[in-house]
């Protein structure tokens, strides 16, 4: 039955050897091992959360940006319009002040018109009164002559006044 | 595989006629199987290579001892066979003795006396060379670590031996055990390691492998009782309050029959008795197989021609198909043990 029971000197040997193989493994082999495959872990975890905080940041960027972009087209929309809206009013109102002008030119040239044609008036008003008056004359000087005659250049002279 | 089936071919052929050449001369050789295989199961003094012819080719081992009579000795085991099986006093015990195989000595009355035996036999011898290259190999390994600062995972042969032990720490280590695995870590790898390497390295049929290493009761003997060491010393008072006074109805557990107490206490040496005897028996047997099915070539060999040629290709294949299995109860093994010793640590280390 040797072959069930342990042999001192073979126990012996083999805590001395497990031992010291335990003793340096434990020591310079695993605990290296296991720190540096620990680190190498840690150090991709935090690639990983660092991968997703960027993705997140991406992601927020992109929204950002496309807010932007929508709300700068709204911008161009808005100032078009305004652009529009402007552009009609100074059409509008230079209509309205081409219509003012006209209309004081026309005004203008009414009153214009009216001033001549009182001046007109008063210049035949004018003529004749002085008509009237060498008419007078005329008649005046003739008067002493001939009724018929009187008559007669009463008319030549209407005649010579007359127009056309 | 026609290849691979040629070459098998070949090594049958040869090992046949090797097995007919060295038996056909002396055909009534008469075998002792039982010797043969015992022989290189057991431990011995000195590390038996081959024999050519009748010439012994053998690596003398030291042998140290301590006699109550004669004191301390240091010499050779070959001094035995120069000396006639005598040297100083000591022999090695007969057949049929109390201490077959072992060194023993006389007393003035002539009974058998065992001395203080702490000779560094072949199984030891192989125990340290196989730390030796455990060493080497695993420092090996941390220097690639330790050597610069490298940010891939390694490749290679480093980037095997990682893969074994992330998958032992992470896979069996730290769910069995909890929070405080990192203490016992370092332990359980080189067991792991230890007892895969000397499997492995007891499967190799020459020097410096071929020593039935695991397969001995006083190593694994060893091994069992570090673990259970790392279990009960560094017990939590949550596992021996479990022991002493478990959580059951009070009469199973006081004075006039306490049996859970009792079981409980013959647990303790049960878990690492059961771990000894399953590696010692799995290897042992491994071993076992293989030695029997290589020496079925060598029984047949005095049965005819035929019947040789037959078994011989028979027991090639088989030895094959053997080694192959052995392979994987070595890691199996090597996988059962750590895997058993940190369920135990991690029962051990249990809160409340």
């Amino acid at each position: 039955m040797s072959l069930l029971l342990p042999d001192s000197g073979l126990v012996f040997w083999m805590l001395i050897s497990f031992g010291i193989v335990f003793a340096i493994l434990a020591k310079y082999g695993f605990p290296v091992i296991m720190r540096k495959v620990e680190d190498r872990e840690d150090k991709i975890n935090d690639f990983l959360q660092k991968v997703n905080n960027a993705e997140t940041i991406l992601a927020e960027l992109k929204t950002e940006g496309d807010n932007l972009i929508s709300k700068a087209k709204e911008e161009q929309g808005r100032i078009l319009k305004e652009a529009m809206q402007r552009y009609e009013k100074i059409i509008k109102e230079a209509q309205e002040e081409a219509e003012n002008i006209l209309q004081k030119k026309l005004m203008e040239a009414n009153e214009l018109i009216r001033i001549e044609k009182e001046n007109a008036v008063r210049d035949i008003h004018k003529q004749v009164t002085e008509l009237s008056l060498n008419i007078a004359e005329k008649v005046l000087l003739k008067k002493l002559e001939d009724e018929n005659e009187q008559i007669e250049l009463i008319n030549h002279i209407l005649e010579e006044y007359s127009p056309n | 595989m026609q290849k691979i089936s040629r070459y098998l071919f070949f090594i049958v052929l040869f090992s046949f006629f090797a097995s007919q050449s060295s038996f056909a001369k002396e055909n009534k050789i008469d075998l002792d199987l039982k010797e043969f295989i015992f022989g290189h199961l057991e431990d011995s003094y000195e590390w038996h290579i081959t024999n050519i012819g009748d010439k012994r080719i053998s690596i003398p081992l030291p042998v140290i001892l301590h006699s109550k009579q004669t004191g301390w000795h240091l010499f050779l085991s070959s001094q035995f066979r120069k000396n006639n099986g005598t040297y100083k006093g000591f022999s090695i015990a007969p057949k049929g003795s109390n201490y077959e195989g072992k060194i023993i000595e006389y007393d003035a009355s002539g009974i058998e006396i065992r001395p203080l035996d702490l000779s560094f036999t072949k199984t030891a011898c192989s125990v340290f060379i196989n730390g030796i290259l455990l060493i080497v190999i695993i420092l090996s390994v941390a220097h690639w670590y330790k050597s610069s600062n490298h940010v891939e995972a390694p490749k290679g042969f480093v980037g095997f031996m990682e893969m074994f032990i992330t998958a032992l720490v992470n896979d069996i280590i730290k769910p069995t055990i909890g929070d405080n695995y990192r203490k016992f870590t370092p332990f359980l790898l080189t067991l792991f390691f230890f007892i895969l390497l000397n499997n492995i390295m007891g499967l190799i049929p020459i020097f410096p492998g071929g020593a039935n290493v695991t397969g001995n009761i006083s190593i694994t003997f060893v091994l069992a009782f570090c673990s259970f060491i790392a279990i009960n010393v560094f017990g939590s008072r949550a596992y021996w309050k479990g022991i002493i006074w478990p959580d059951v109805p009070i009469w199973m557990k006081a004075p006039p029959f306490p049996i859970l107490p009792i079981i409980e206490f013959f647990g303790i040496f049960i878990k690492p008795f059961a771990l000894m005897i399953r590696l010692f028996a799995n290897i042992f047997a491994g071993h076992t197989i293989i030695l029997v099915l290589s020496s079925l070539i060598f029984i047949t060999a005095t049965l005819g021609f035929a019947i040789n040629a037959g078994m011989a290709i028979v027991s090639i294949l088989f030895s094959v198909f053997m080694l192959f299995l052995e392979l994987l109860v070595a890691f199996i093994q090597a996988y059962i043990f750590t895997m058993l010793s940190s369920m135990f640590i991690g029962f051990a280390q249990e809160k409340k």
